[in-house]
Protein backbone atom coordinates (compact mmCIF):
# COMPACT_ATOMS: atom_id res chain seq x y z
CA UNK A 1 0.00 0.00 0.00
CA UNK A 2 1.35 3.35 -0.97
CA UNK A 3 0.24 6.21 0.76
CA UNK A 4 0.10 10.00 -0.79
CA UNK A 5 0.05 11.59 2.96
CA UNK A 6 2.91 9.48 3.88
CA UNK A 7 4.92 11.27 0.61
CA UNK A 8 3.58 14.41 1.56
CA UNK A 9 5.18 14.51 4.98
CA UNK A 10 7.97 12.72 4.07
CA UNK A 11 8.67 15.44 1.92
CA UNK A 12 7.81 18.49 4.31
CA UNK A 13 9.64 16.90 7.11
CA UNK A 14 12.97 17.59 4.63
CA UNK A 15 12.13 20.86 3.74
CA UNK A 16 11.71 21.78 7.53
CA UNK A 17 15.38 20.27 7.55
CA UNK A 18 17.81 23.21 7.85
CA UNK A 19 20.36 21.01 6.88
CA UNK A 20 18.95 20.51 3.68
CA UNK A 21 18.13 23.84 2.44
CA UNK A 22 21.82 25.22 3.33
CA UNK A 23 23.14 21.50 1.54
CA UNK A 24 20.95 21.42 -1.02
CA UNK A 25 20.03 24.95 -2.11
CA UNK A 26 21.99 27.55 -0.36
CA UNK A 27 25.42 26.68 -0.62
CA UNK A 28 24.82 25.91 -4.41
CA UNK A 29 23.26 29.43 -4.99
CA UNK A 30 25.58 31.17 -3.09
CA UNK A 31 28.45 29.48 -4.84
CA UNK A 32 27.08 29.96 -8.01
CA UNK A 33 27.01 33.95 -7.87
CA UNK A 34 30.35 33.85 -6.08
CA UNK A 35 31.86 32.13 -8.42
CA UNK A 36 29.77 32.89 -12.27
CA UNK A 37 29.48 36.10 -10.99
CA UNK A 38 33.08 37.27 -11.93
CA UNK A 39 33.18 35.37 -15.13
CA UNK A 40 29.77 35.91 -16.34
CA UNK A 41 31.00 37.27 -19.45
CA UNK A 42 33.24 34.42 -20.12
CA UNK A 43 32.76 32.09 -23.52
CA UNK A 44 34.12 28.72 -23.33
CA UNK A 45 35.26 28.43 -19.75
CA UNK A 46 38.67 26.62 -19.78
CA UNK A 47 38.33 25.66 -23.16
CA UNK A 48 35.52 23.46 -22.39
CA UNK A 49 33.51 25.58 -25.39
CA UNK A 50 30.63 26.14 -22.81
CA UNK A 51 30.21 30.15 -21.28
CA UNK A 52 30.76 29.90 -17.78
CA UNK A 53 27.26 31.03 -16.38
CA UNK A 54 25.86 28.07 -17.91
CA UNK A 55 28.46 25.52 -17.18
CA UNK A 56 28.63 26.97 -13.31
CA UNK A 57 24.93 26.64 -13.51
CA UNK A 58 24.96 23.26 -14.03
CA UNK A 59 27.76 22.35 -12.00
CA UNK A 60 26.26 23.74 -9.06
CA UNK A 61 22.88 21.96 -10.15
CA UNK A 62 24.78 18.92 -9.87
CA UNK A 63 26.75 19.55 -6.46
CA UNK A 64 23.50 20.56 -4.81
CA UNK A 65 21.39 17.58 -6.27
CA UNK A 66 24.00 15.09 -5.65
CA UNK A 67 23.58 15.94 -1.93
CA UNK A 68 19.50 15.85 -1.98
CA UNK A 69 19.31 12.74 -3.82
CA UNK A 70 22.33 10.69 -1.67
CA UNK A 71 21.10 12.25 1.35
CA UNK A 72 17.16 11.66 1.00
CA UNK A 73 18.13 7.74 0.77
CA UNK A 74 20.53 8.38 3.81
CA UNK A 75 17.52 9.33 5.88
CA UNK A 76 16.56 5.97 6.30
CA UNK A 77 20.08 5.52 8.69
CA UNK A 78 17.68 8.52 10.79
CA UNK A 79 14.31 6.47 11.02
CA UNK A 80 16.60 3.05 11.45
CA UNK A 81 18.58 4.59 14.38
CA UNK A 82 15.58 5.42 16.17
CA UNK A 83 13.42 2.03 15.99
CA UNK A 84 10.80 4.15 13.04
CA UNK A 85 11.47 1.66 10.64
CA UNK A 86 11.05 -1.28 13.04
CA UNK A 87 7.27 0.23 13.81
CA UNK A 88 6.99 0.72 10.81
CA UNK A 89 6.98 -2.68 9.46
CA UNK A 90 4.06 -2.75 12.21
CA UNK A 91 2.24 -1.15 9.50
CA UNK A 92 0.87 -2.56 6.20
CA UNK A 93 3.24 -0.17 4.73
CA UNK A 94 5.47 -2.04 2.95
CA UNK A 95 9.55 -1.68 2.98
CA UNK A 96 9.30 -1.71 -0.79
CA UNK A 97 6.74 1.40 -0.44
CA UNK A 98 8.98 3.06 1.80
CA UNK A 99 11.81 2.80 0.03
CA UNK A 100 10.15 3.90 -3.17
CA UNK A 101 8.69 7.34 -1.22
CA UNK A 102 12.57 7.99 -0.07
CA UNK A 103 13.73 7.92 -3.43
CA UNK A 104 11.00 9.83 -4.88
CA UNK A 105 11.04 12.75 -2.12
CA UNK A 106 14.66 12.79 -2.35
CA UNK A 107 13.81 13.31 -6.43
CA UNK A 108 11.27 15.78 -5.83
CA UNK A 109 13.78 17.51 -3.50
CA UNK A 110 16.40 17.62 -6.65
CA UNK A 111 13.68 19.55 -8.65
CA UNK A 112 13.79 22.18 -6.00
CA UNK A 113 17.39 22.38 -6.29
CA UNK A 114 17.15 22.48 -10.57
CA UNK A 115 14.59 25.42 -10.35
CA UNK A 116 16.56 27.58 -8.36
CA UNK A 117 19.81 27.12 -9.84
CA UNK A 118 17.81 28.05 -13.17
CA UNK A 119 16.29 31.02 -11.93
CA UNK A 120 19.55 32.15 -10.81
CA UNK A 121 21.55 31.16 -14.10
CA UNK A 122 18.82 33.42 -15.94
CA UNK A 123 19.76 36.21 -13.44
CA UNK A 124 23.14 35.93 -15.16
CA UNK A 125 21.76 35.52 -18.57
CA UNK A 126 21.31 31.80 -19.02
CA UNK A 127 18.94 31.43 -21.74
CA UNK A 128 17.42 27.99 -23.20
CA UNK A 129 15.13 26.98 -24.57
CA UNK A 130 12.23 24.90 -23.15
CA UNK A 131 13.34 21.40 -25.16
CA UNK A 132 16.76 21.90 -24.09
CA UNK A 133 16.01 22.01 -20.61
CA UNK A 134 13.67 19.55 -20.68
CA UNK A 135 16.67 17.46 -22.51
CA UNK A 136 18.99 18.70 -19.78
CA UNK A 137 16.53 18.16 -16.81
CA UNK A 138 16.16 14.90 -17.91
CA UNK A 139 19.79 13.56 -18.38
CA UNK A 140 20.49 15.26 -14.73
CA UNK A 141 17.48 12.79 -13.47
CA UNK A 142 19.06 10.04 -14.93
CA UNK A 143 22.79 11.04 -13.92
CA UNK A 144 21.48 11.38 -10.15
CA UNK A 145 20.56 7.30 -10.09
CA UNK A 146 23.72 6.26 -9.12
CA UNK A 147 23.56 8.87 -6.57
CA UNK A 148 20.48 7.18 -5.24
CA UNK A 149 21.31 4.24 -4.84
CA UNK A 150 24.22 5.38 -3.06
CA UNK A 151 21.96 7.28 -0.71
CA UNK A 152 20.43 3.98 -0.17
CA UNK A 153 23.48 2.05 0.59
CA UNK A 154 24.67 4.65 3.33
CA UNK A 155 21.05 4.59 4.45
CA UNK A 156 21.11 0.81 5.45
CA UNK A 157 24.86 0.77 6.34
CA UNK A 158 25.57 4.12 8.84
CA UNK A 159 24.48 5.43 11.68
CA UNK A 160 22.90 8.75 12.21
CA UNK A 161 26.26 10.11 13.86
CA UNK A 162 28.05 9.49 10.74
CA UNK A 163 26.39 10.29 8.29
CA UNK A 164 26.86 13.93 7.76
CA UNK A 165 30.22 13.92 7.23
CA UNK A 166 29.54 10.63 5.10
CA UNK A 167 27.17 12.27 3.00
CA UNK A 168 28.94 15.89 2.78
CA UNK A 169 32.76 14.21 2.25
CA UNK A 170 31.07 12.27 -0.75
CA UNK A 171 29.49 14.68 -2.49
CA UNK A 172 32.50 17.46 -2.43
CA UNK A 173 34.77 14.50 -3.64
CA UNK A 174 32.52 13.47 -6.49
CA UNK A 175 31.97 17.39 -7.08
CA UNK A 176 35.11 17.93 -7.29
CA UNK A 177 36.40 15.17 -9.45
CA UNK A 178 33.46 15.14 -11.40
CA UNK A 179 34.44 18.65 -12.47
CA UNK A 180 31.56 20.81 -10.94
CA UNK A 181 34.00 23.67 -10.05
CA UNK A 182 36.12 23.95 -12.91
CA UNK A 183 36.50 22.19 -16.64
CA UNK A 184 38.27 19.07 -16.09
CA UNK A 185 39.62 18.86 -19.85
CA UNK A 186 42.81 16.48 -20.03
CA UNK A 187 45.55 14.95 -17.83
CA UNK A 188 44.96 12.09 -15.45
CA UNK A 189 42.37 13.78 -13.55
CA UNK A 190 40.46 13.82 -16.63
CA UNK A 191 40.61 10.14 -17.07
CA UNK A 192 39.46 9.56 -13.47
CA UNK A 193 36.97 11.83 -13.83
CA UNK A 194 35.46 10.51 -16.91
CA UNK A 195 34.93 7.04 -14.87
CA UNK A 196 33.29 8.76 -12.44
CA UNK A 197 29.01 9.46 -12.13
CA UNK A 198 29.55 12.78 -11.23
CA UNK A 199 31.35 14.02 -14.23
CA UNK A 200 28.70 13.07 -16.53
CA UNK A 201 25.81 14.74 -14.04
CA UNK A 202 27.84 17.56 -14.41
CA UNK A 203 28.37 17.09 -18.52
CA UNK A 204 24.90 17.64 -19.19
CA UNK A 205 25.88 21.38 -19.66
CA UNK A 206 27.37 20.44 -22.78
CA UNK A 207 23.93 19.05 -23.81
CA UNK A 208 22.71 22.40 -22.48
CA UNK A 209 24.82 24.28 -24.69
CA UNK A 210 23.92 23.19 -27.47
CA UNK A 211 26.04 19.95 -28.01
CA UNK A 212 25.40 16.41 -28.18
CA UNK A 213 24.14 14.36 -25.47
CA UNK A 214 26.61 11.87 -23.37
CA UNK A 215 29.01 9.81 -25.01
CA UNK A 216 28.53 6.08 -25.58
CA UNK A 217 31.21 6.47 -22.45
CA UNK A 218 28.65 8.63 -20.46
CA UNK A 219 25.98 6.46 -20.56
CA UNK A 220 28.08 3.52 -20.30
CA UNK A 221 29.70 4.76 -16.55
CA UNK A 222 26.17 6.06 -15.67
CA UNK A 223 24.97 2.56 -16.48
CA UNK A 224 27.94 0.76 -14.40
CA UNK A 225 27.64 2.57 -11.47
CA UNK A 226 24.05 2.59 -11.36
CA UNK A 227 23.85 -1.12 -11.58
CA UNK A 228 27.15 -1.73 -8.89
CA UNK A 229 25.50 0.78 -6.41
CA UNK A 230 22.55 -0.61 -6.53
CA UNK A 231 23.13 -3.93 -6.20
CA UNK A 232 24.56 -3.09 -3.15
CA UNK A 233 21.72 -1.13 -1.77
CA UNK A 234 19.34 -4.04 -2.72
CA UNK A 235 21.76 -6.08 -0.76
CA UNK A 236 22.26 -3.57 2.14
CA UNK A 237 18.42 -3.28 2.05
CA UNK A 238 17.38 -6.61 2.41
CA UNK A 239 19.64 -7.19 5.07
CA UNK A 240 17.94 -4.97 7.03
CA UNK A 241 14.73 -5.78 6.23
CA UNK A 242 14.40 -9.60 5.98
CA UNK A 243 15.49 -10.48 9.32
CA UNK A 244 12.54 -11.46 10.57
CA UNK B 1 -19.86 -20.55 12.50
CA UNK B 2 -19.65 -21.61 15.93
CA UNK B 3 -15.53 -21.94 15.70
CA UNK B 4 -13.94 -18.76 15.74
CA UNK B 5 -10.37 -18.10 15.02
CA UNK B 6 -8.23 -17.64 17.81
CA UNK B 7 -6.81 -13.82 17.65
CA UNK B 8 -3.25 -14.53 18.59
CA UNK B 9 -1.92 -18.42 18.23
CA UNK B 10 1.73 -19.45 18.97
CA UNK B 11 2.56 -23.11 18.87
CA UNK B 12 6.03 -24.71 20.00
CA UNK B 13 7.94 -21.35 20.06
CA UNK B 14 11.56 -21.51 20.32
CA UNK B 15 14.00 -18.52 19.70
CA UNK B 16 17.98 -18.56 20.97
CA UNK B 17 20.34 -15.95 20.36
CA UNK B 18 23.92 -16.13 19.92
CA UNK B 19 25.85 -14.06 22.52
CA UNK B 20 29.44 -13.24 23.53
CA UNK B 21 29.01 -15.29 26.35
CA UNK B 22 26.99 -18.66 24.40
CA UNK B 23 23.67 -19.44 23.35
CA UNK B 24 21.06 -17.73 25.04
CA UNK B 25 17.40 -19.26 24.81
CA UNK B 26 15.59 -16.50 25.18
CA UNK B 27 11.98 -18.43 24.31
CA UNK B 28 12.18 -22.50 24.72
CA UNK B 29 8.72 -23.53 23.72
CA UNK B 30 5.87 -21.22 24.58
CA UNK B 31 1.80 -22.28 23.63
CA UNK B 32 -0.57 -19.48 24.06
CA UNK B 33 -3.70 -19.35 21.87
CA UNK B 34 -5.72 -15.41 22.70
CA UNK B 35 -9.83 -15.45 21.75
CA UNK B 36 -10.69 -12.02 20.39
CA UNK B 37 -11.80 -10.02 22.60
CA UNK B 38 -9.39 -10.91 25.38
CA UNK B 39 -7.05 -8.75 27.18
CA UNK B 40 -4.36 -10.76 27.87
CA UNK B 41 -1.13 -9.38 29.80
CA UNK B 42 2.01 -11.65 29.06
CA UNK B 43 3.39 -10.84 32.76
CA UNK B 44 7.33 -11.59 33.96
CA UNK B 45 10.61 -10.55 35.26
CA UNK B 46 13.06 -8.72 32.79
CA UNK B 47 14.52 -11.70 30.87
CA UNK B 48 11.71 -14.02 30.73
CA UNK B 49 11.44 -13.93 26.73
CA UNK B 50 8.48 -11.67 27.16
CA UNK B 51 9.75 -9.25 24.31
CA UNK B 52 11.06 -12.45 21.94
CA UNK B 53 7.67 -13.90 22.12
CA UNK B 54 6.08 -10.40 21.35
CA UNK B 55 8.51 -9.74 18.30
CA UNK B 56 7.90 -13.34 16.89
CA UNK B 57 4.38 -12.57 17.27
CA UNK B 58 4.59 -9.91 14.99
CA UNK B 59 6.58 -11.25 12.88
CA UNK B 60 9.78 -8.93 13.71
CA UNK B 61 12.05 -11.94 14.83
CA UNK B 62 12.13 -15.56 12.66
CA UNK B 63 11.67 -18.46 15.32
CA UNK B 64 13.76 -21.32 15.45
CA UNK B 65 10.87 -23.56 15.73
CA UNK B 66 7.28 -22.85 16.05
CA UNK B 67 4.59 -21.06 14.28
CA UNK B 68 2.88 -17.80 14.92
CA UNK B 69 -0.37 -17.38 13.69
CA UNK B 70 -3.04 -13.75 14.16
CA UNK B 71 -6.52 -14.03 12.93
CA UNK B 72 -5.36 -17.63 11.65
CA UNK B 73 -2.87 -15.21 8.92
CA UNK B 74 0.86 -14.81 9.17
CA UNK B 75 2.08 -12.18 10.75
CA UNK B 76 2.91 -10.64 8.04
CA UNK B 77 -0.20 -10.52 6.38
CA UNK B 78 -2.43 -9.85 9.16
CA UNK B 79 0.08 -6.49 9.56
CA UNK B 80 -0.64 -6.09 5.71
CA UNK B 81 -4.38 -6.24 6.31
CA UNK B 82 -4.08 -3.30 9.07
CA UNK B 83 -5.48 -5.65 11.56
CA UNK B 84 -2.39 -5.21 13.82
CA UNK B 85 -1.39 -2.26 16.29
CA UNK B 86 1.74 -2.07 18.21
CA UNK B 87 3.31 0.04 20.80
CA UNK B 88 6.76 -1.63 20.73
CA UNK B 89 9.15 -1.08 24.00
CA UNK B 90 12.13 0.91 22.44
CA UNK B 91 11.29 3.78 19.83
CA UNK B 92 10.99 7.78 19.35
CA UNK B 93 9.45 9.42 17.14
CA UNK B 94 10.05 10.92 13.67
CA UNK B 95 11.21 14.19 13.63
CA UNK B 96 10.12 17.12 12.23
CA UNK B 97 6.59 16.94 12.52
CA UNK B 98 3.95 18.13 14.94
CA UNK B 99 2.30 15.86 16.77
CA UNK B 100 -0.65 16.09 14.75
CA UNK B 101 1.28 15.24 11.66
CA UNK B 102 2.52 12.24 12.76
CA UNK B 103 -0.75 10.67 14.17
CA UNK B 104 -2.51 11.90 10.44
CA UNK B 105 0.50 9.82 8.61
CA UNK B 106 0.63 6.92 10.62
CA UNK B 107 -3.76 6.73 10.16
CA UNK B 108 -3.38 6.88 6.78
CA UNK B 109 -1.44 4.05 6.34
CA UNK B 110 -4.14 1.71 7.54
CA UNK B 111 -7.56 1.07 5.59
CA UNK B 112 -9.97 1.95 8.66
CA UNK B 113 -8.37 4.52 11.12
CA UNK B 114 -9.78 6.37 13.83
CA UNK B 115 -10.52 10.06 13.54
CA UNK B 116 -7.10 12.07 14.92
CA UNK B 117 -8.64 14.47 16.62
CA UNK B 118 -10.92 11.81 18.38
CA UNK B 119 -7.59 9.76 19.16
CA UNK B 120 -5.80 12.89 20.42
CA UNK B 121 -8.49 13.90 23.22
CA UNK B 122 -9.13 10.03 24.10
CA UNK B 123 -4.85 10.08 24.76
CA UNK B 124 -5.24 13.49 26.39
CA UNK B 125 -2.95 15.47 24.31
CA UNK B 126 -5.14 17.89 22.21
CA UNK B 127 -2.53 20.58 23.92
CA UNK B 128 0.48 18.77 22.42
CA UNK B 129 -0.89 18.40 18.81
CA UNK B 130 1.11 21.67 17.37
CA UNK B 131 3.89 20.84 19.20
CA UNK B 132 7.08 19.08 16.99
CA UNK B 133 7.76 15.69 18.19
CA UNK B 134 11.40 16.40 19.13
CA UNK B 135 10.68 18.80 22.07
CA UNK B 136 8.64 16.56 23.65
CA UNK B 137 9.16 15.04 27.50
CA UNK B 138 9.49 11.38 27.79
CA UNK B 139 6.20 10.93 29.41
CA UNK B 140 4.66 12.59 26.33
CA UNK B 141 6.55 10.66 23.82
CA UNK B 142 5.23 7.64 25.08
CA UNK B 143 1.26 9.23 25.21
CA UNK B 144 2.28 10.20 21.76
CA UNK B 145 3.12 6.66 20.99
CA UNK B 146 -0.01 5.23 22.24
CA UNK B 147 -1.76 7.79 19.84
CA UNK B 148 0.00 5.83 17.14
CA UNK B 149 -0.87 2.91 18.01
CA UNK B 150 -5.00 3.54 18.68
CA UNK B 151 -5.07 5.45 15.88
CA UNK B 152 -4.69 2.58 13.28
CA UNK B 153 -8.31 1.43 14.66
CA UNK B 154 -6.65 -2.47 15.41
CA UNK B 155 -8.43 -5.84 16.05
CA UNK B 156 -5.29 -6.87 17.75
CA UNK B 157 -3.23 -4.24 19.87
CA UNK B 158 -0.30 -4.67 21.22
CA UNK B 159 1.72 -3.11 24.00
CA UNK B 160 5.29 -3.93 24.88
CA UNK B 161 5.97 -2.23 28.87
CA UNK B 162 3.65 0.25 27.85
CA UNK B 163 3.67 2.35 31.11
CA UNK B 164 7.88 2.03 31.85
CA UNK B 165 7.86 5.57 31.50
CA UNK B 166 4.60 6.74 32.85
CA UNK B 167 3.69 9.06 36.32
CA UNK B 168 1.35 7.47 38.25
CA UNK B 169 -1.86 9.79 37.02
CA UNK B 170 -0.21 8.84 33.41
CA UNK B 171 -0.99 5.06 34.03
CA UNK B 172 -4.39 5.33 35.53
CA UNK B 173 -5.71 7.38 32.87
CA UNK B 174 -3.59 4.68 29.66
CA UNK B 175 -5.12 1.85 31.47
CA UNK B 176 -9.15 3.41 31.20
CA UNK B 177 -8.15 4.06 27.52
CA UNK B 178 -6.87 0.60 26.99
CA UNK B 179 -10.22 -1.04 28.58
CA UNK B 180 -12.09 1.10 26.72
CA UNK B 181 -10.51 0.32 23.29
CA UNK B 182 -11.25 -3.75 24.58
CA UNK B 183 -14.48 -3.03 25.34
CA UNK B 184 -15.02 -2.38 21.45
CA UNK B 185 -14.40 -6.10 21.24
CA UNK B 186 -10.95 -5.72 20.64
CA UNK B 187 -7.96 -8.33 21.34
CA UNK B 188 -5.49 -6.75 23.67
CA UNK B 189 -1.98 -7.99 24.67
CA UNK B 190 0.19 -6.01 27.12
CA UNK B 191 3.68 -7.61 28.39
CA UNK B 192 3.97 -6.32 32.04
CA UNK B 193 6.31 -7.42 35.03
CA UNK B 194 4.16 -5.92 37.33
CA UNK B 195 1.23 -8.25 38.67
CA UNK B 196 -0.73 -5.40 39.86
CA UNK B 197 -0.90 -3.97 36.18
CA UNK B 198 -1.96 -7.27 35.04
CA UNK B 199 -4.61 -8.14 38.00
CA UNK B 200 -6.59 -4.93 37.26
CA UNK B 201 -6.14 -4.73 33.53
CA UNK B 202 -6.67 -8.02 31.99
CA UNK B 203 -8.72 -11.15 32.10
CA UNK B 204 -5.99 -13.57 31.79
CA UNK B 205 -2.36 -13.71 32.53
CA UNK B 206 0.23 -15.54 30.56
CA UNK B 207 3.13 -15.87 33.25
CA UNK B 208 5.88 -16.13 31.22
CA UNK B 209 9.94 -16.82 33.03
CA UNK B 210 13.24 -18.06 31.74
CA UNK B 211 11.36 -18.52 28.38
CA UNK B 212 8.89 -20.65 29.39
CA UNK B 213 5.30 -20.41 30.27
CA UNK B 214 4.76 -21.16 34.00
CA UNK B 215 0.93 -20.74 34.35
CA UNK B 216 -1.49 -19.55 32.36
CA UNK B 217 -4.89 -18.69 33.55
CA UNK B 218 -6.84 -16.16 35.73
CA UNK B 219 -4.70 -13.62 37.90
CA UNK B 220 -6.26 -14.87 40.24
CA UNK B 221 -4.03 -18.33 39.84
CA UNK B 222 -0.83 -16.65 39.57
CA UNK B 223 -1.68 -14.76 42.93
CA UNK B 224 -2.24 -18.24 44.60
CA UNK B 225 0.77 -19.34 42.93
CA UNK B 226 3.24 -16.94 44.26
CA UNK B 227 1.57 -15.19 46.97
CA UNK B 228 0.65 -11.27 47.34
CA UNK B 229 2.23 -10.91 50.63
CA UNK B 230 4.97 -11.63 53.01
CA UNK B 231 4.71 -12.05 56.63
CA UNK B 232 8.09 -11.73 58.56
CA UNK B 233 8.41 -12.17 61.67
CA UNK B 234 11.15 -13.48 64.97
CA UNK B 235 10.41 -16.94 65.89
CA UNK B 236 13.46 -18.62 67.49
CA UNK B 237 13.05 -22.84 66.84
CA UNK B 238 10.20 -22.70 64.45
CA UNK B 239 9.39 -25.64 62.10
CA UNK B 240 8.79 -24.29 58.20
CA UNK B 241 7.12 -27.39 57.67
CA UNK B 242 4.17 -26.51 60.58
CA UNK B 243 4.26 -22.87 59.48
CA UNK B 244 3.44 -23.65 55.72
CA UNK B 245 0.45 -25.87 56.75
CA UNK B 246 -0.89 -22.33 58.25
CA UNK B 247 -4.15 -20.64 56.42
CA UNK B 248 -3.41 -18.66 53.68
CA UNK B 249 0.40 -19.22 53.75
CA UNK B 250 2.02 -20.99 50.61
CA UNK B 251 5.45 -21.44 51.50
CA UNK B 252 7.54 -20.94 54.83
CA UNK B 253 11.45 -20.25 55.45
CA UNK B 254 13.28 -19.64 58.50
CA UNK B 255 16.66 -17.72 58.47
CA UNK B 256 17.93 -17.77 62.08
CA UNK B 257 15.19 -16.63 64.40
CA UNK B 258 13.47 -15.09 61.52
CA UNK B 259 10.93 -16.92 60.00
CA UNK B 260 9.44 -15.50 55.94
CA UNK B 261 5.99 -16.50 55.19
CA UNK B 262 4.39 -16.02 51.50
CA UNK B 263 0.98 -15.41 51.68
CA UNK B 264 -2.31 -15.37 49.20
CA UNK B 265 -3.90 -14.18 52.37
CA UNK B 266 -2.20 -12.24 54.97
CA UNK B 267 -5.14 -11.55 57.00
CA UNK B 268 -5.82 -15.27 57.96
CA UNK B 269 -2.33 -15.98 58.08
CA UNK B 270 -1.30 -13.17 60.93
CA UNK B 271 -4.54 -14.98 62.89
CA UNK B 272 -3.45 -18.35 62.81
CA UNK B 273 0.42 -17.52 63.59
CA UNK B 274 -0.20 -15.09 66.20
CA UNK B 275 -3.09 -17.57 67.51
CA UNK B 276 -0.56 -21.08 67.56
CA UNK B 277 2.60 -18.84 68.27
CA UNK B 278 1.66 -16.56 70.50
CA UNK B 279 5.54 -15.35 71.15
CA UNK B 280 6.18 -14.55 67.38
CA UNK B 281 7.15 -10.86 67.62
CA UNK B 282 8.76 -7.82 65.15
CA UNK B 283 5.89 -8.43 62.75
CA UNK B 284 5.81 -7.40 59.27
CA UNK B 285 3.86 -7.71 56.27
CA UNK B 286 4.57 -6.26 53.07
CA UNK B 287 3.73 -7.08 49.35
CA UNK B 288 5.91 -9.64 47.86
CA UNK B 289 8.71 -9.11 45.72
CA UNK B 290 7.04 -10.85 42.54
CA UNK B 291 10.47 -11.11 40.44
CA UNK B 292 12.10 -13.32 43.62
CA UNK B 293 8.87 -15.31 43.15
CA UNK B 294 8.95 -15.79 39.68
CA UNK B 295 12.47 -17.18 39.43
CA UNK B 296 11.36 -19.33 42.42
CA UNK B 297 9.07 -20.75 40.36
CA UNK B 298 11.15 -21.26 36.92
CA UNK B 299 13.91 -22.77 39.31
CA UNK B 300 11.89 -25.37 40.34
CA UNK B 301 10.67 -25.93 36.80
CA UNK B 302 14.61 -26.36 35.23
CA UNK B 303 15.40 -28.30 38.45
CA UNK B 304 12.66 -30.78 37.29
CA UNK B 305 14.25 -30.87 33.79
CA UNK B 306 17.75 -31.68 34.96
CA UNK B 307 16.72 -34.08 37.32
CA UNK B 308 14.72 -35.87 34.47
Amino acid sequence: MTSTTYMRFELIRVLRNRRFFILSIGFPLVLFFLIAGPNRHVHSLGGSGIDAPLYFMIGLTAFGTMNSVISGGARIALDRTVGWTRQLRLTPLSPLSYLATKVLVAYLTALITIVVLAIAGSTLGVHLSAGTWLGTIGLLLIGLLPFAAMGILYGHLLGSDSLGPAVGGTTALLAFLGGTWFPITNGTLSDIAQALPSYWLTQASRFASGGPAWSALGWGVTAAWTVLLGTAAAWAYRRDTQRA
Amino acid sequence: MLITTSAVELQGIQKTFRSPAGPVRAVRGVDVAIRPGEVVALLGPNGAGKSTTIDVMLGLTKPDAGTATLFGLSPADAIAQGKVGGMLQVGSLLRDLSVRELVTVFASLYPAPLPVDDVLQLVGIERLAGRRTQKLSGGETQRVRFALALVTNPDLLVLDEPTAAMDVEGRHEFWETVRAFAQRGKTVLFATHYLEEADLNADRAVLMARGRVVVDGPTTEIKARVGTRIIRATLPAADPDTLATLPGVTSADTRGEGIVLRCTDSDAAIRALLERFPRARDIEISGAGFEEAFLELTRAEDDDEEAA
